[in-house]
């Protein structure tokens, strides 16, 4: 672990310094996950997970095969996949809110809609 | 020199912003950090040479669905709301495990890059990108990129059938 | 003569029709289908006896047809079970007895069940029988009769519980369901027994007198009888079940809690003589392997005919009086068939049997279907509640007559001629069994003619309503039964139906004759003293001997004696034990299973909260601690 310090003063940036940078990012993402009530916060977790990827694929494809081009299309069909993934998502959120009057996961123990709204 | 420098600033923003994305009282404040990070991810593609990537990053992320975050705050929230803490014992957990896990990755990533990788220097221009992206032939990835535009409308139908009112 | 296939077939579908349609059609639609495939069947019955009997006969004796043959299920090379129909002179005699009674009975019944409830049932039910019995008797295989055989006990209980709203007549179908099926279970292991030591089911190869089918056998004994002994008596224990022979008779009384018209095709012409068929059936493999079960037989079947006819004096309720009087008749038919030998004037004895077979049918059918015409009347089955009816009812008194002179043995009826046959066989085999026999038929002729002045003569009961004469449709089969009764002894049965198949001339033996007759004229006079008219004497009688009298009218406490050993010693002693491991080993054992089950699962249930994070948090920490296993250990 200590290479990447002491890469620090060598000019160059060493590929595992990209990947822990990721997993920092990753992690929060998954504590973000696990910890909040908050459906909006939840997407913002996933967001930060889905980013964390990229940024691998992004780094092995750069670093190792930098002839080739697959991490790079796969990063940027996964920013278009999560583009998706967030727009259906904050439907159903807005949704949500317009039955519940929340946005806690807490409340959603039943899908459909309530009784005095039918 | 100084695309270490440039790099580990970027790494402190990712690092600092994405706790902070993660863990602050509010959800408007949540976005704005959520997107410093993603910015500061885009950065991280130029320091790569993928230019393209980075305009991705910025125009669809940053640009796209932070739009999208920000609207459904501003549709769920009331101004000055805070989010009411999650209980003691869940973060603590949540916490638990997320550094466990981080110890664990970074252990195993540490203890199995043994040499020093260096990046080559290759142009990829944006020409390259399209041919490769509009191509039938090996490597090239026409349809991946139909099978995109079909979600995308998929989604976008998707998105007006569930959010209309009803 | 493949056309045989529809006798069974037509009776089959209408089962099935009758079954189907149930309440939607109309019933006497319903009993018009079930009699016109009858008198199809009928007619086919007599088709084929006349073609069988005119054509089967070319080298001096009856060769047996197999009219169609398939097989069904092959087990080895030598075991396979084949269904088939085989025609030989008894299977042909007895569809013709078979499709004869069992039309009359259906002609009987529209006018006996008329306006009952489950009139269609009753019919589809009597035609499932009626394919069951055709199916039994021409069984080309010992495992195709063993099928039929359960059919016929089957179809059996379901019409002696025809009226399943009466706990009698359910505890009745129970009864004679349970007590023929254990006899049948002594039937399943002789054909066990029997079929792994000859590799054959195939009747034909098994009275074929090839010895070698048997050389298997030889010398192997087990508990120092020969195994051939044990799987023929075994077998007969099936016969005896059915036939009801003591000490397996007693479900046969209390099957009279059926219509009375099926009380006279089942319990009296023609599933009870499945026993008698089924022994005759394998006349050959008793008389040559196991002559000491033939014995035993004939034993037996005196020893039955006696004690039931005994009972018979006794009896009030005049379907139990015609029960025994079966019972009886039956132990006839298995002395006839115990006593006779092989061959000639040596096979008399199975001829007369066969014969006494077929006018029993005829004559004992008549005899139920007059009773059933009485209690139409009375609306009674005691006898106490008659008397006095010959003058509203004549045709049944009349056919009655002809059929108690006929079970009595007075000639020229045609219970006569069989019966003598019978006596005659037996005074040969035993002069001693021989009396033995002709005392019974003397019997007989006592309980049958009180019976009949108990009904028809006496004091003139009050009724409710006055007894008029029958509908035509019961009175028909009466009157053509009654015809039949009158001349079937002239039938030169010796020509058609012997053990060996060559035709053989019926003398009469003019002193065993004589001797019968006169000991039937004295009962009847005995008879005509006691009950022609109201007097003291039967009375007096059964006080002298109230033992006597009190035991026979109790049916010599057998129904006790097996309640006695059923409840107090079976139940008691292995089925209370039995019960008590169930409940409390195997029970508890499933019970505890499910108890642990239920206290885990109320443990673990809180792991399914439905909650998205909880389970992502689960999975990711299992994710890491499979990892960690995996690199670190």
């Amino acid at each position: 672990m200590f290479d990447v310090f002491s890469n620090f003063s060598s000019g160059i940036i060493p590929m595992e310094a990209y990947l822990l940078l990721s997993l920092v990012m990753f992690f929060a993402g998954i504590y973000g996950f696990i910890s909040r009530k908050s459906l909006l916060m939840i997407l913002i977790s996933i967001e930060l997970i889905l980013n964390a990827a990229d940024i691998n694929f992004v780094v092995f494809n750069r670093y190792l095969y930098a002839g080739h081009m697959e991490g790079f299309f796969f990063a940027l069909f996964t920013i278009a996949v999560s583009a998706c993934e967030t727009a259906v998502a904050i439907a159903i959120v807005i949704n949500i809110y317009r039955n519940l009057h929340n946005v806690n996961v807490d409340s959603l123990h039943e899908l459909h809609e309530p009784e005095s709204e039918q | 020199m100084a695309q270490q420098i440039i790099f580990y600033i970027l790494a402190i923003v990712i690092s600092v912003f994405s706790i902070m994305a993660v863990s602050s009282k509010r959800l408007i404040r949540s976005a704005t950090y959520l997107l410093f990070v993603l910015l500061a991810t885009a950065g991280l593609y130029i320091l790569l040479g993928y230019y393209y990537l980075f305009a991705v990053q910025t125009a669809v992320y940053a640009g796209g669905i932070m739009i999208l975050f920000i609207f459904a705050i501003l549709l769920t929230q009331k101004p000055g709301d805070k989010i009411a803490p999650e209980p003691m014992r869940q973060r603590l957990l949540a916490i638990a495990l997320s550094v466990i896990g981080l110890a664990f990755t970074a252990h195993i990533i540490m203890h199995n890059i043994n040499r020093v990788y260096t990046l080559m220097d290759t142009q990829i221009t944006t020409k390259h990108i399209g041919m490769t992206l509009m191509g039938t032939e090996k490597f090239q990835y026409l349809l991946p990129f139909e099978l995109i535009s079909v979600l995308l409308l998929a989604c976008i139908v998707g998105g007006i059938m569930i959010a209309r009112r009803r | 003569m493949q056309y045989t296939l529809l006798i069974l077939i037509l009776p089959l579908l209408s089962f099935v029709i009758l079954g189907l349609v149930d309440s939607k059609w109309k019933a006497q639609v319903a009993g018009t289908l079930g009699t016109a495939i009858l008198v199809t069947v009928t007619l086919l019955s007599y088709y084929t006896a006349w073609e069988y009997f005119s054509t089967a006969n070319i080298t001096g004796s009856y060769q047996r047809i197999i009219a169609f043959e398939t097989e069904w299920v092959r087990f080895t090379d030598y075991l396979h079970i084949n269904l088939g129909i085989l025609l030989d002179p008894i299977s042909v005699m007895m569809l013709v007895v078979i499709s004869t009674v069992s039309l009359m009975v259906h002609i009987y019944s529209l006018g006996y069940m008329h306006g009952e409830k489950g009139f269609e049932r009753y019919y589809a039910f009597l035609s499932l029988f009626t394919f069951s019995m055709l199916g039994l008797v021409v069984a080309t295989n010992i495992f195709q009769m063993y099928i039929f055989w359960e059919l016929v006990g089957a179809s059996s209980y379901l019409l002696i519980g025809f009226y399943y709203t009466k706990p009698e007549a359910v505890a009745a179908s129970k009864k004679a369901f349970i007590v023929t099926r254990f006899a049948d279970l002594g039937f399943l292991i002789g054909i066990l027994v029997l079929s792994y030591y000859t590799k054959t089911f195939d009747f034909g190869i098994l009275t074929s007198g090839n010895a070698s089918v048997f050389a298997s056998t030889t010398g192997v004994t087990y508990m120092g009888i020969s195994v051939m002994s044990w799987a023929m008596g075994l077998i007969f224990v099936g016969g005896a079940g059915k036939s009801a022979m003591f000490p397996l008779h007693i479900w046969l009384p209390d099957a009279m809690e059926g219509p009375t018209p099926v009380s006279a095709l089942i319990h009296a012409a023609t599933m009870v003589v499945a026993g008698v068929y089924l022994v005759a059936r394998l006349f050959p493999v008793y008389y040559v392997y196991s002559p000491e079960v033939l014995h035993g037989v004939a034993y037996l079947g005196a020893i039955t005919s006696l004690f039931a006819a005994i009972i018979a004096c006794v009896q009030t309720d005049i379907k139990r009086v015609l029960a025994f009087s079966t019972i009886s008749q039956i132990g006839f038919m298995m002395v006839g068939l115990g006593v006779s030998g092989m061959g000639g004037h040596h096979g008399l004895g199975y001829m007369a049997s066969m014969f006494h077979l077929t006018t029993h049918a005829m004559f004992k059918a008549l005899l139920f279907l007059g009773a059933g015409s009485i209690i139409h009347a009375v609306h009674s089955n005691e006898m106490s509640l008659m008397g006095g009816l010959r003058k509203h009812m004549p045709i049944t008194h009349i056919s009655f007559l002809i059929a108690c002179l006929a079970i009595a043995g007075i000639p020229p009826f045609s219970g006569f001629f069989s019966k003598d046959e019978i006596l005659a066989a037996t005074f040969e085999f035993s002069p001693y069994l021989g009396a033995a026999m002709s005392f019974i038929a003397g019997l007989t002729a006592f309980y049958m003619f009180r019976l009949y002045y108990g009904i028809f003569w006496g004091v003139e009961h009050k009724h409710a309503h006055t007894p008029h004469e029958s509908p035509l449709a019961m009175a028909l089969p009466l009157i053509f039964l009654a015809t039949v009764t009158v001349f079937a002894g002239f039938i030169p049965f010796g020509e058609f139906v012997t053990n060996d198949g060559a035709p053989y001339e019926i003398e009469l033996n003019m002193l065993v004759a004589g001797i019968s007759v006169g000991v039937a004229l004295v009962f009847i006079l005995l008879a005509t003293i006691l009950y022609r008219k109201e007097s003291k004497i039967p009375t007096q009688l059964a006080t002298t001997f109230a033992g006597l009298h009190a035991a026979a009218s109790h049916r010599f406490y057998i129904d006790e004696v097996y309640l006695f050993i059923t409840k107090k010693i079976v139940f008691n002693l292995v089925s209370t034990p039995i019960a008590w491991f169930d409940r409390h080993v195997i029970d508890a054992t499933m019970d505890g299973f499910a108890s642990i089950t239920q206290r885990i699962s109320v443990l673990i249930k809180g792991l399914q909260s439905g909650d998205v994070q909880n389970y992502a948090y689960i999975i990711l920490m299992g994710a890491l601690v499979i990892a960690g296993l995996v690199i670190y250990f």
